[in-house]
Formats: structure tokens, sequence, C-alpha cells
């Protein structure tokens, strides 16, 4: 006999279980959908390659292209800012990774990591704070000390190999997955 | 129901039948006719009522927007321009519309600042004060999902930025934010479904109001003195002593609203959102709306991310637990001679917060000889913030001496009369 303090369950015990079993799975199933639909769609995820000629980029000039939606900033360094970007040591860096979707994650962020051609830097011109496109810093208009860009919207500054040097943006710009078709045409995505 | 509040009796065969079927009239009766109302209440008092009239704005005139708003990223720009120029009376709607958010945040302000100065968050009355507390999360939600509707420049960077600040959490902020934009940026998909969400939102404010005076109905109004209803002689009824004074002071807050709405309807507004969304390029100076300053400020004042968002984060959840930080017995500041200055200093910390948030970054105050960069303030004016409830609060009623509070509502008031 079963113990009488605890009485064998009935059939009304079993319903009662088992609707609410599938209720709780079911209502799980709906879930996702509704949650799901706000992702990119297949239409957004498919149209993330870019193909641009750069020819017309001068040296100490920067071309915005538009890349997934966010800005795409192709910056043709002169040998100043070349020469700026190498002489910084890695451990004055905010960011001491390349952040090059080109490269092994843990690679060190040194100037040849962020630029592989020196001449070319590419970064996705999107400030790794919250989101701001950073202003371009010329030999005729400076932004912020750095010589690369200053966002104006919480004040980031990043140097010619676009990596941040002042906060509150805690990483480098990030360089896309990207090459060279030919010495003035460039692939993104 | 408070001994003594008259009887709902319907006195013609029609209300009978509605009183036995669904008493709607008896409940209006009870809690908006003969509802006891400390008689004491003053004109900080009336922001609640302010706040339903602006409530129920917003809602017509944004049902009326939404009859010509198309809320596509390569539509929507235009759809607005077309609203006030061409739609009968769209310039006077979307003014409406615009400027009502305004006044509906300088009323929920008001009204906010009212409840921490006569204490009205602490029991019992916590369920109301957290209520109010959401009601303005719901608000700012809303708010700021409008803003981005007119889809101009600062809707669209406004949109970035705040989207962002969900990127910062550690492992799932970049699936949180792709998910949230529903593509890469921010982008027609992004519009749709703020769009969406901000015709939901007022709907939920709705609900959230009618909890908040419920639960306010059952403990029954605080009032400046902060001491509980004695009995009769401290109340009045709401109609018509509150009725009218509530519309009284509404009808001179309107009068605003109408000076703001015909005569600088742009005031506010930044002239960058006159030009189209561009994903390319950020304004110069990219600021929120009035009302949302003291906490760019505050994101601003800390130069790390995650913190940043954890400080903003923190200061619209401080709030909610006043109730229980607060050790006063007293609840009035006007009996708190101490609190009453840590009060000010809290309303001085949001104002100089709002300033700083209008300035650029790195704008530096002036003073004589000294000069001091302004997000140094900030610093300041944020620790104050925090303090105030993380610390004034639970200190202060341990050392604090109150002043004597008097016997009964009516004490007061009598003698005033009295001596008139
Ligand atoms: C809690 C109530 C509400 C608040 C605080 C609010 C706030 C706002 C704000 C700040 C804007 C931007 C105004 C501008 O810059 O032009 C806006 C725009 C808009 N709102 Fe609302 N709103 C509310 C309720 C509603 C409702 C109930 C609807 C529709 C059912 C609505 C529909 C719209 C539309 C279509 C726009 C875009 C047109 C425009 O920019 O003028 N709103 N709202
Ligand atoms: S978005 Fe660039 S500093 Fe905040």
């Amino acid at each position: 006999m079963a113990d009488p303090e605890k009485p064998e369950p009935t059939r009304r015990d079993f319903l009662y279980v088992a609707t609410g079993t599938t209720g709780a799975v079911g209502t799980a199933c709906v879930a996702w959908p509704l949650v799901d639909q706000m992702n990119p769609s297949s239409g957004a995820r498919a149209d993330a390659v870019l193909e641009a000629d750069i020819s017309a980029v001068k040296p100490g000039q920067q071309q915005v292209l538009q890349w997934r939606g966010h800005p795409l900033i192709v910056r043709r360094r002169t040998p100043a800012e070349i020469a700026a970007a190498r002489n910084v040591r890695l451990e004055d860096l905010i960011d001491k990774l390349a952040r090059n979707a080109n490269l092994p994650e843990d690679a060190p962020a040194i100037d040849a990591n962020r630029a592989a051609i020196p001449e070319w830097l590419v970064v996705v011109g999107v400030c790794t704070h919250l989101g701001c496109t950073p202003a371009a810093s010329t030999a005729e208009a400076p932004q912020g000390s750095y010589g690369g860009w200053l966002c104006r919207c919480h004040g980031s500054e990043f140097d010619t190999a676009g990596r941040v040097r002042t906060g509150p943006a805690a990483q480098n710009l990030f360089v896309p997955p990207y090459a060279f078709l030919s010495s003035t045409r460039i692939r993104v995505g | 129901m408070a001994d003594g509040q008259p009887i709902y009796r319907p006195k013609h065969g029609l209300t009978r039948w509605l009183d036995s079927r669904l008493p709607l009239p008896r409940l209006v009766y009870d809690q908006f006719v003969v509802y006891p109302t400390p008689r004491n209440l003053n004109i900080w008092y009336t922001f609640g009522a302010m706040l339903a009239f602006f409530l129920a704005v917003q809602i017509v005139t944004g049902i009326v927007l939404a009859m010509h708003y198309v809320a596509d990223g390569s539509l929507a720009f235009a759809s607005v321009q077309n609203i006030v120029r061409e739609v009968s009376y769209g310039w006077l709607i979307r003014s409406l519309h615009a400027t009502g958010a305004t006044m509906f945040f300088v009323a929920v302000y008001l009204h906010l600042f009212r409840g921490l100065y006569y204490g009205s968050y602490k029991a019992p009355r916590e369920i109301v004060w957290i209520l109010g507390v959401l009601i303005y999360l719901a608000m700012v939600a809303t708010a700021f999902l409008g803003y981005v509707l007119p889809w101009g420049q600062m809707s669209y960077w406004a949109a970035t930025v705040i989207t962002s600040l969900f990127g910062s959490l550690p492992l799932v902020g970049d699936s949180l934010t792709q998910w949230l934009w529903g593509g890469y940026a921010v982008g027609s998909p992004t519009l749709t479904r703020f769009y969406a969400l901000h015709t939901l939102m007022p709907f939920v404010i709705c609900a959230l109001v009618a909890l908040h005076i419920w639960a306010l109905h059952v403990v029954g109004n605080n009032n400046p003195a902060g001491i509980d209803v004695a009995g009769e002689q401290d109340t009045l009824p709401f109609h018509p002593y509150f009725t009218v004074k509530d519309a009284f002071f509404l009808s001179l807050f309107v009068i605003v609203y109408a000076a703001l709405v015909f005569y600088a309807p742009d005031a506010l507004v930044s002239p960058d959102n006159s030009s189209p969304a561009n994903p390319l390029v950020t304004p110069a100076e990219i600021q929120p709306e009035w009302y949302f300053l003291p906490y760019y400020a505050m994101l601003r004042a800390i130069p790390f991310k995650l913190l940043g968002v954890a400080v903003l984060l923190g200061a619209f959840i401080s709030p909610l637990f006043a109730p229980w930080l607060d050790s006063s017995k007293v609840r009035s500041c006007r009996y708190r001679p101490l609190m009453r200055w840590f009060f000010w200093g809290f309303v001085a910390a949001c104002l100089t917060l709002g300033y700083i948030g209008s300035q650029p970054v790195a704008a530096v105050l002036h003073l004589g000889v000294a000069s001091l960069p302004l997000v140094w303030v900030g610093r300041c004016a944020t620790l104050y913030f925090f303090a105030y409830f993380w610390l004034v609060m639970p200190i202060l009623g341990r050392i604090e001496v109150p002043d004597p509070t008097p016997e009964t509502i009516a004490q007061p008031v009598l003698i005033k009369e009295g001596a008139a």
C-alpha cells in the first residue's frame, strides 16, 4: 500500500502535469520565432561584400565608403603618419590587440598588424565607444592630439593606425576583412 | 473607504441598472468625487493631473500623426516634412506632439522632485513610488523611440549611441545590438520596429498609471506636512475642491504649452534634425533632448565604457530603492532641517548635470583665475546624485533632529485661517 501521507497520483494529476508541460514547451517554441524575427534578415546578411576603386584618394586624405550600413574609412597615410604610428610602443596602448579580422585574434596592435600595406589603412568608421563616426585629423585641421581621429561624441581619440589612445572607447577601430584586388581596387567583406 | 464618506446612490433607472451590472459610475464617484483628500495639498500636488492630461494629448496627437507618418528609412524624413507642410493642420499636430513631450517631462520632473521633498516615497506609499518610477522609465523609453522617428541626423545618431550602450555588455553585447538593430547598423528595420514600440508604449503607460492611482487611493495622498490623515477634519472631497485646483493650474501650464507650440515650436529641437539621417557622417555636436541631458553628462563623465553604462543604469534604478534607503521617521522635508539642504543640493546637481550635458565634451569653466574642466564638475555632480540616495538618505535620518511636526493636518491650516 502507498504511504497515506502521499496519496497515489490520480488521473487528474497526470492530466494536470501533462497539460502544463505541453503548454510550457509550446509557449517556448512560439516565443523563439517572436524573438528571432528581430535579428538581421537573410537579405541584410547577404549584402555584406563591397568593391571600390580608391585611386582618387591622395596621400593624407581619406575616403568614406559604406559597408554593412556602416562608414568604412580608407585612409592613404603620409610617410610622417606611418612613422608616427610605428613609433608608438605597445605598452602605451589602451588596447593591445590588433582587432584585425584578417589576422588571428591575439595579434598585437603593432602598426604592421593594423595596415598590411603601410600606405593604406582600412578601418570601420565606427567609434568603439558608442558608435559615432570619428572625425579625421589632417595636418591642416588637427583633431585631437594623436593625428588620427577624434570622436566628438564623448571625446575618444585615435592615432594614425586607428588605435584608441584616449577613452572612453576601449578598443581600436576594427579592421574589416579586406583584400586589394589591384593597386587601386579593394574588396571588403 | 474612509468613514463618513458619502455613499453612491444612483437616482435614475438607467444608472441603477448600470450599477448592478458594471458599477463604473460608482467607481468614479468613490475615487474622483468624494475621495477624501488632505486639505493642505499645494500647487506641487497638481502635476499628477497635468501628467494625465499630457498622456491624453500625446495619444490623441500621436494617433493623428500615425495616420500620415511612414516608418521606412527612405520615406520617414519626407513624410514628416509632408505632415508639417501639406497635411491640414499637420504643423499644429506635430508641434503639439513634440512640445507635448517636453511639457510631459517638465511635469514628471516636478512631480518626482515633489515626491522626494515631501517624503511621498516612504511607507505606506512604496508601491505608489515604484510604479511612478516605472512610469517615468517607460516615458524615457517612449520619448527616445519617438525622437528616432523623424529620421533626421540627431534621430539617427541618438539611436546609434543609445543602442550601442547594449554593446558594452560582456559576451552578449554584439549579438544583442544586432538583434535590436535588425542589421549591422541602425537602419530601416530599426526605424520600423521603434515605431511599433513607440505606438505600444503609451498604452503600457496607461496601464501603469491605472495601477499607480489605484495604489495611491488604497493608502491615500501624502501631503506637504507629511503626516497621516487623522480624521474627517483633515480632508476635503476631491470634487470640487481639487478638481478646480488641478484645472486652474493646468490652465496656467497649458498657456505655457501653447506659447511654446505657437511661438517657439523649434526652440528645443536641434537644428541638426533638419537634415535627413546620414549613416556616414556624425554631426559635430551630438546631444539628446533636454530631458536626457543629465544622464548624458553622467555618461560622458565616466572615461570607461562599461562603467559608464553601469552608472547610467544605476542612475535610473537608484530611486526605486528610496523607500528603504531613507531612515528618517519624518516624511516631509518641511520638518527636516538638514535633509532640506541636501534635497536642494540634489536639485542643483541635476540641473548642473543638465547644463554640462548641453556643453561640448571638452568645455572648461572659467572662475576668475582658476579654470575647471566641466567633466570634473560632472563627476562631482554624478557622485552627489548617487550619494543622495545611498549615503544621505540612510545616514541623515539617524543623526538629524527633526523639527516638531504638527498634531494634525487641520491644525496649521486652521491657525493660519484664524490669523488671517
Ligand atoms: C507617452 C506618450 C508619448 C510620448 C512621450 C511621445 C514622444 C514623442 C517624441 C519626443 C517624438 C519626436 C517628435 C519630433 O521630434 O518631431 C514623437 C514622434 C512621433 N510620435 Fe510620439 N509620443 C507619445 C505617444 C505617441 C502615440 C500614442 C503615438 C501613435 C499612436 C505616437 C506617434 C508618433 C509619431 C507618428 C511620431 C513621428 C512624427 C514626428 O516626428 O512628428 N506617439 N513622439
Ligand atoms: S561614441 Fe565615440 S567617444 Fe562615444
